[in-house]
């Protein structure tokens, strides 16, 4: 496999904060590649680090073994969490100016067709909705047919049809041999998408893998969840962990049986019971001891 | 690097244009000011003004009893053709020189100096007095005021036209999305200039056009010339609405720096009244400001007729200033807000 991109030792530093500290990765051509983490994790910073938005304090960024410059600003699609596109002008003249930026040009109609924007053509930027935007935003980051695209919290504020609908979307971008850098905070949406993630906290990567191998190498069970209303008696032998927000109790146990007997002994009953797989959010919180969305 | 400077060139002059209610501000305030302004003037002088020539180092005390005449006011006057020329645009009244020889110039086509000869003709017991006469057209104060109101429009589109919306983008994160492309700092800042610079020429030359057609304003000199002197400003004051906003991440602060740009020039640059009378430390301030060398070219060839040469100066020095400004806006140039 070639490596599309390689960040060594990223390093941010603010006057009171350190917003990235000494991050490396890198990142296979034609991958899917997630960078997750709560608000504030840094991972935002450390993709406009990458993206050449952002001057780094330290560390070095590489586009196929070449320090990132004007080859992979030519070649690169980016669509950032928050951007204004310019007043007045139609989707239509909005994809026109951005291609003229770049020497690679990608097949607007297949663009516009793949982004489901065909109806929006002459709609004024201002009057797009979320979703409608979003789309905008993509097609905008794929007017230059990128080998790699970078998509910051793309599903954030849409609803979840529109959700899924932008992960189909990026799923055919994937599929045409282009690299995608994602950051999210939705755990779904990097199981769904990535073949690989690093999970950011406090401004470094404390976890790196495709997401099936994190899990099964950090879990060899299931975890039990019942409301915390239903609990009579005393779980302490069972080590249970307590969601105060969410008012439930969850166990991790290999032997399923044996522990609902236990919960059924300390328990009003297992009417209210959930058996699930553990997920990213259960691996982030046992890595860091907080919940993402803190 | 040229598609890149079009395409945002473009997409810039739509943005203007189909942003009516500003397109619009830029038409209606200059004509609105231009017709105001000629309405109110009309009748500007009601004082009659006689100017004393002396060329003296030392003012020489006048005792002729002309001086004791009322409702005129008495300016003095050091350069003889500064008095020639006030005479023959109705300026001045009358021009006065006593000393050796006792003489006067008057314009023969000015009511008010007619009757100011009279009164100077009544005062004169002796009648010593030589009567000289100078010709020409009275230079009206909407003549005067007409290059003033239009530079001062070029003046507050440029600055806030450019470095007001460059701020916008930087803090909407519209700059930084630029940014993530191919287009460099230089690229875009000479799609700006291009893209202000004809939209402001195209809005100068449609209200002069109008205002002259309308007013019958003076131009004794080329039309190609004015041009030239136009275009010059508006690069040169483009340039330093990006240079103020080369930085600046809020929209407040960059309203604060471009009226603390602006209010000077609109009170030193002699866009209302002229500031010759002024102190030599007044018009050597007002030197630094790009609307002085653009208001002062366009005077010398609308109301005097002067040729490019004659204004050489004032294009050497606007073209100096566009390029500082515009490099060093170039060079400090922020595509981020943080």
């Amino acid at each position: 496999m070639t490596t599309a991109l390689e960040a060594r030792n990223l390093r941010k530093q603010y006057p009171d904060t350190l917003a990235v500290d000494g991050v490396s990765f890198d990142v296979e051509e034609g991958i899917c590649f997630g960078l997750l983490g709560p608000n504030g994790a840094g991972k935002t910073t450390t993709v406009e680090i990458i993206e050449g938005v952002t001057p780094a304090t330290s560390g070095q960024v590489f586009y196929y073994g070449e320090p990132a410059g004007a080859r992979f600003r030519e070649e690169a699609g980016i669509q950032f969490q928050n951007t204004a596109l310019q007043d007045y002008l139609s989707v239509v003249e909005t994809l026109q100016m951005f291609q003229s930026l770049y020497e690679r040009k990608a097949d607007l109609p297949q663009i516009i067709e793949d982004c489901s924007l065909g109806e929006l053509l002459d709609r004024d930027n201002r009057k797009l909705s979320g979703g409608q935007r979003q789309r905008l935003l993509l097609a905008v980051a794929l007017v230059n047919n990128p080998k790699l695209v970078f998509l910051d919290e793309p599903t954030t504020g849409l609803d979840p049809q529109a959700r899924r609908n932008f992960w189909s979307l990026v799923d055919r971008i994937r599929g045409n041999g282009t690299t995608v850098i994602l950051t999210t905070h939705y755990m779904d949406e990097a199981e769904i998408l990535c073949d690989e993630i690093a999970i950011m906290d406090a401004g470094k990567i404390i976890t790196r893998g495709s997401p099936s191998e994190l899990l099964q190498a950090q879990y060899k069970n299931v975890i039990i969840e019942l409301p915390l209303a239903d609990v009579t008696g005393d779980l302490s032998s069972v080590d249970p962990k307590i969601s105060e927000t969410r008012q439930v109790v969850e166990v991790a146990t290999d032997d399923v049986n044996a522990m609902l007997q236990t919960l059924a002994n300390n328990t009003s009953g297992l009417n209210r019971v959930k058996i699930r797989q553990p997920n990213l959010e259960d691996l982030f919180l046992d890595l860091t001891g907080h919940s993402l969305r803190a | 690097m040229l598609h890149r400077i079009f395409a945002i060139f473009r997409a810039r002059n739509l943005e203007f244009v189909r942003d009516r209610s500003s397109m619009g501000w830029n038409i209606v305030l200059p004509v609105i000011l231009v017709f105001g302004l000629s309405f109110v003037f009309a009748n500007e002088r009601n004082q009659f003004t006689v100017g004393v020539l002396n060329t003296q180092p030392v003012e020489v005390p006048n005792e002729h009893s002309f001086f004791d005449v009322r409702y005129i006011d008495f300016v003095n006057i050091v350069d003889r053709d500064t008095g020639f020329r006030k005479v023959s645009r109705h300026q001045l009244d009358l021009l006065v020189e006593f000393g050796d020889v006792n003489q006067y110039w008057v314009n023969p086509e000015s009511p008010k100096g007619y009757f100011a000869e009279l009164a100077l003709l009544q005062s004169d017991a002796n009648s010593t007095l030589q009567k000289q006469k100078i010709v020409g057209d009275a230079i009206r104060y909407v003549d005067w005021v007409l290059p003033g109101i239009l530079g001062m429009n070029m003046m507050f589109s440029c600055l806030f036209g450019v470095g007001y919306v460059v701020v916008r983008y930087r803090k909407n994160g519209f700059l930084k999305r630029l940014r993530a492309t191919p287009l460099r700092s230089i690229e875009f800042v000479i799609a700006q200039v291009a893209s202000r610079l004809l939209l402001i020429l195209a809005i100068t030359a449609f209200v002069y056009a109008g205002t002259h057609y309308f007013l019958d304003t003076r131009m004794e000199g080329s039309l190609l010339t004015l041009f030239l002197v136009a275009l010059l400003g508006a690069v040169s004051l483009i340039s330093l609405g990006l240079l103020v906003a080369a930085r600046v991440t809020s929209e407040e602060l960059a309203g604060g720096l471009l009226n603390m740009t602006t209010w000077p020039m609109m009170m030193l640059s002699g866009v209302w009244f002229s500031l010759e009378s002024a102190g030599e430390w007044v018009n050597r301030v007002a030197n630094i400001f790009p609307l002085t060398h653009i208001l002062s070219a366009a005077r010398e060839i609308m109301i005097d007729g002067a040729a490019l040469s004659d204004i050489a100066s004032q294009l050497t020095i606007l073209t100096a200033m566009s390029i500082v400004f515009l490099l060093t806006g170039a060079a400090i140039f922020r595509w981020r807000a943080q």
